[in-house]
């Protein structure tokens, strides 16, 4: 079956469809975890007893430079598909995995810290709020990790029948992937610094 | 490819760097920032400026709101406008609120 318009711009919108799919997509992850961000202040504000035992912030900076790095290399990978040159792509998306690996790899050691001094969603707000927000994140991560897992592996074999098609994938996985940056770039200084 | 020169597309890989290194910088000065102990308020309008700053970064070079077409920005701006709502309507709802 032959979906038109997945390489083509459709003439109303001047997007191909990926683009335009993606983009309302991020419009109701804003809504998601504008949610999340407004329930946090809410709750926060609420009582005078919020700051539990402080997060790690060094950690967590690490995570910071984590996903932005890989923000950049997917942004790299679909710019080396442009040029055609598929190696080069391949690289940068392995690495942005690789930095998705890291990100899940320090979430959950942190996670584990907390378990490992019983601390729960349920132990007080301040955590709850913490474990809800850094975990739907976390599930964020991971759903991009698995596309990415996809274009690398039974998915490249597009970029040999249709390479503009699957230029558009990246680009579009690259466009998600930076949401969940953005989200990130929110959250850090929202629960580990203020 | 897809209609850009390869010049162009090296000089985007420039930007792109660039804007990496932008922020960097920006998430050195938000863990400084912190350390700074500022009251609530400024520590927090000062925190969401310089996130916001980033969030704008990413958004302009790395996800090319920059050059997009105008029905983009429609659904944006439609976003934004539901988003300030979803913000501000539970807060409102507590200023003032009795607490028993």
């Amino acid at each position: 079956m032959d979906i038109p318009y997945t390489v083509e711009p459709r003439p109303d919108t001047g997007l191909y469809n990926g683009k335009l799919g993606i983009w309302l997509f991020l419009a109701s992850e804003v809504m998601l975890f504008g949610a999340l961000f407004s329930t946090l202040i809410v709750l926060r504000s609420a009582v005078d007893n919020w700051h539990q035992t402080p997060f790690n912030v060094p950690l967590a900076t690490v995570n910071t430079f984590v996903l932005i790095g890989s923000s950049v290399t997917v942004v790299l990978a679909w710019a080396n598909l442009r040029l055609n040159n598929f190696k080069k792509a391949k690289m940068f998306i392995w690495i942005t995995f690789l930095c998705g690996v890291a990100f899940m790899g320090i979430k959950s050691y942190e996670y584990m810290e907390k378990f490992a001094h019983h601390i729960y969603p349920s132990t007080h707000n301040y955590y709850a709020t913490y474990f809800t927000l850094t975990g739907l994140h976390g599930l964020h991560v991971l759903g991009g990790m698995i596309v990415f897992a996809y274009l690398l592996g039974p998915g490249a074999k597009m970029w040999e029948t249709d390479p503009q098609r699957y230029t558009n994938r990246v680009e579009v996985t690259g466009l998600y992937w930076h949401f969940v940056d953005l989200v990130w770039i929110f959250l850090f200084p929202m629960l580990y610094l203020l | 490819m897809s209609g850009h020169s390869v010049e162009e597309i090296k000089k985007e890989t420039a930007v792109y760097l660039a804007v990496f290194a932008g922020l960097a910088v920006l998430t050195g000065v938000t863990v400084g920032v912190s350390y700074l102990h500022l009251s609530p308020g400024p520590a927090i309008a000062l925190a969401l400026l310089i996130a916001s700053i980033k969030g704008a970064l990413v958004a302009s070079f790395f996800m090319h709101l920059l050059n997009e077409k105008k029905l983009i920005y429609s659904v944006l701006i439609l976003t934004v406008i539901f988003f300030v709502a979803l913000m501000a309507l539970p807060i409102a709802s507590e200023v003032g609120a009795t607490r028993f």
